[in-house]
């Protein structure tokens, strides 16, 4: 289940993640000699060291032993293996050199947060034995068309990189990254024992490279492409799988958005039976479905394609699909609903009742049609929707899913003057239903300080509170008032939040009981919020666990911007665009951090002597700058 | 906040200002941007996605606001069946491309190149011997114009255009 819930969704893990350890990192061979002090860093006067590698040595942990205790190391490389946890095995990686070593080089699942954090060669040099890595570029605020295209994030220089330093290498999952067809070409061939290909939001390859992948890659078990953009390179590519049986349990190609030859799909999920998770994308009519349906019972995980009829004959007899989905008992994960059809949504009947995961985002349902499906879903924990299911869906909802961990409500017209379906009312019922809520993401068109009050009284469990307000600078719309309360009880009661975003009208006020309470938030985004700098100072004096912040069109100013100086190298990034920013404070801030990388983000015709910057984007980087930044981007 | 609305169908983008290039084809997908913190900075990025926007833009449309990926925008379409009697071919059609029931009876007349006749509360429709009928969600059969539009497109499930001899027993009311 939870598996399902991370391929589902779009953020990023909710797991500790600690800082990139800049000290450590920065040693690249144990040296005989006995000094260790730090290398490159400044000494880092927080507090909060806990997990803070940028300290000074004066903990004396560096000591080398003069000769490497190979017995011991033998031994910690057994106990060793048995870490999974990166934040375990980076605590374990500091307590001396031996450690370190031994770590390093039993290190087989890599995460990188940023991939100009560092360089691949680095990664190579320390660790050995990846089989696995994961990997993220673009900074989220790029989805929304806040930077111009082609600002990086290339995976080429790593996988370049990685063919001769890891020819084991089997799995490879990248999230807003650009990946060529040359890129994946590359992967296919050198990597023999390649299992698994994840591609979250990324771009620049198409149909050609996945052919190639599902030619070469004969081991492969996972190929998931999602919210990606694929070009239609009129390529043939399911026909592209070996001919004999498969290993794969997992194919997911609903965005992909070109033809495919059904009947290939059909031979090759025949020829698949470990073939647990199949998202069709929208050339697959429900008449495919169907078939493909009763030739594969064991899904555990399908996303339809298009949901919908095409021209047809009026005599045909329609095929029995709620017979097709009784068929497939295993299912517990639904998604898809592209170009639905009202009336067939009750085929999925049979199903409802076994479903712990249900995406309707693509499907434009009005309550009346959703009421009788969701009352049978009573297992549900992840639920995302579209706002036509009104607040009366919700409050459906409410009513039946008792399970409920996850909920995500996106608006099906995304304008800030659209008509709002679901609003507060929607809201308080879900926290007075769902009182396991853990995350939720909630665009609507108005709201309330005392929904969202209530929610973070009902809802305990929260880690993820993201709502969005449409209407820029919009108030409580029954009292008036600024939404700084609601937000404020969200930070104080939900003693679990790891993730934050607001919306509505909010002065420092908000920002200060986020600073003073929220104690373990690691990513925020903030939007048209805020009167002054005030308020990022209460955030960047505050948030001890801040490590993501996003920061638009708000009023925050070169003062704001330096008060956060001691804890961006404890930071992943810092992203601030059309706020009030002059490009002499960052370029002051970028000489006093030097392993800070300060990119300034513009367009061509941008005068270079301009003071005011448009966008900011800074994170840590042991490499320095990057050498591929295009020259819309000043870095300083 | 007021926003300029679409009119009587008007289309005002080709009176709006725009930064884009001049000569641009209609296929302009971004509107004019603009930065709520004063500066003199009104930048356009170049719309790589194709995204087709339904509605033309209104006058202060903000870049990238709400933070909805543009994946998801050009999509949740949902589709009602059509069918006539006598019509060897299914249609389907997006109930929600229209506004009223003038609309929709239009573009199913250019649909199956057939006149639909004129409409009364107590006698249906008369004068042309084709029928516009739903089926709603309960299952029932009902005539097109019967309920408020709005009650109508939220529970139709597919259309029927009967042909006349099959009319009068269908009941005009609920």
């Amino acid at each position: 289940m939870t598996q399902d819930r991370s391929e589902m969704s779009e953020d990023d893990d909710d797991k500790q993640s600690p800082p990139l350890d800049l000290r450590s990192a920065a040693i690249a061979e144990p040296s005989s000699s006995s000094s260790s002090s730090s290398v490159v860093v400044v000494v880092d006067s927080t507090p909060n060291k806990s997990r803070n590698c940028i300290s000074s040595s004066s903990s004396g942990s560096l000591t080398s032993q003069p000769f490497p205790d190979h017995v011991l190391e033998n031994v910690l490389e057994n106990v060793l293996q048995f870490l999974d946890s990166r934040c375990d095995r980076n605590a374990a990686s500091l307590v001396c050199k031996s450690w370190w070593r031994v770590e390093a080089s039993t290190r087989s699942e890599v995460f990188i947060g940023n991939c100009y954090a560092l360089s691949p060669a680095r990664l190579t040099q320390r660790f050995k034995r990846v089989s696995s890595f994961v990997l993220k570029g673009k900074p989220r605020f790029a989805d929304f068309n806040l930077m111009p295209p082609d600002w990086g994030a290339n995976f080429a220089p790593w996988v370049s990189t990685m063919a001769k330093a890891y020819p084991w290498l089997e799995k490879v999952d990248l999230k807003r990254m650009f990946v060529t067809d040359d890129d994946l070409a590359l992967l296919a061939d050198s990597f023999p024992g390649f299992k698994e290909l994840i591609l979250v939001c990324c771009e620049g390859f198409g149909t050609s490279g996945i052919a190639i992948v599902a030619n070469k890659c004969r081991k492969l078990k996972v190929l998931d492409l999602i919210e990606s953009e694929v070009t239609d390179d009129e390529v043939d590519w399911i026909s592209c799988f070996p001919e004999d049986v498969t290993c794969l349990e997992s194919l997911a190609f609903d965005c992909v958005e070109a033809p495919i030859n059904f009947k290939a799909l059909e031979g090759l999920v025949a020829r698949s039976p470990f073939l647990k998770k199949l998202r069709l994308n929208r050339f697959v009519s429900l008449v495919e479905l169907h078939r493909l349906l009763l030739g594969a019972p064991q899904l555990t995980s399908l996303g339809t394609g298009s949901f919908s009829h095409d021209e047809e004959p009026q005599s045909e007899q329609e095929p029995d699909y709620a017979a097709a989905f009784s068929a497939c008992k295993s299912v517990v994960c639904l998604s898809g609903f592209r170009e639905l059809m009202p009336e067939y949504l009750p085929a999925i009947y049979p199903v409802c009742a076994n479903l712990t995961s249900l995406n309707f985002s693509y499907a434009n349902i009005s309550p009346d049609m959703f009421k009788p499906i969701i009352q049978n879903c009573h297992k549900l924990q992840v639920f995302w929707a579209l706002d036509s299911i009104c607040d009366e869906g919700l409050q459906a909802v409410a009513e039946t899913c008792k399970e409920l961990r996850e909920l995500r409500i996106f608006p099906f017209d995304p304008r800030e003057d659209s008509e709002g379906p679901v609003s507060e009312v929607g809201l308080q019922a879900i926290s007075e239903g769902c009182r396991k809520l853990e995350s939720i993401l909630y665009f609507c068109q108005r709201m309330t300080n005392a929904a969202v009050i209530a929610m973070s009284e009902n809802c305990p469990e929260l880690t993820v509170f993201r709502l969005c307000i449409m209407g820029r600078h919009r108030p409580d719309h029954v009292t008036g008032k600024p939404m700084d309360e609601g937000f404020g009880a969200i930070v104080k009661n939900c003693k679990k939040l790891t993730r934050l975003a607001v919306s509505g009208l909010l002065t420092d006020q908000a920002f200060r009981y986020m600073g003073e309470y929220g104690k373990l938030v690691r990513t925020l985004s903030v939007a048209f919020a805020g009167d002054s700098d005030m308020a990022l100072r209460h955030v960047l004096e505050g948030c001890p666990r801040l490590q993501k912040l996003e920061i638009r069109d708000s009023p925050f100013g070169d003062a704001a911007l330096r008060s956060g100086m001691h804890r961006y190298y404890n930071m992943r990034f810092v992203w601030m665009s059309a706020c009030s920013l002059s490009r002499g404070c960052c370029k002051d801030i970028a000489s006093a951090m030097p392993n800070l990388v300060v990119e300034v983000i513009g367009s061509d015709d941008d005068d270079e002597n301009r003071d005011y910057v448009e966008t900011l984007y800074m994170y840590r980087s042991l490499d320095g700058p990057r050498k591929d930044a295009p020259k819309f981007v000043a870095i300083l | 906040m007021a926003y300029e609305k679409k009119v009587n169908e008007l289309n005002l983008k080709d009176t709006e200002l725009c930064l884009g290039l001049p000569g641009r084809t209609e296929e302009i997908k971004e509107e004019q941007e603009v930065s709520c913190v004063k500066s003199n900075n009104k930048r356009q990025f170049e719309e790589t996605r194709d995204e087709e926007e339904s509605t033309p833009p209104t006058k202060t449309q903000i870049v990238g606001w709400p933070p909805v990926r543009s994946y998801r925008k050009n999509n949740s379409v949902s589709y009602v069946k059509v069918s006539m009697d006598g019509a060897p071919y299914l249609r389907k059609i997006d109930l929600k491309t229209y506004k009223n029931y003038p609309e929709l009876l239009k573009a199913l007349e250019n649909m199956f190149k057939f006149t639909v006749g004129e409409y009364s509360e107590r006698e249906g429709y008369k004068g042309s011997g084709f029928v516009p009928t739903y089926e709603d969600k309960d299952g029932d059969w009902m005539l097109v114009g019967d309920v408020p539009w709005d009650m109508f497109s939220s529970s139709c499930k597919r259309l029927r255009i009967m042909k006349g001899s099959d009319a009068p027993t269908l009941d005009a009311s609920l």
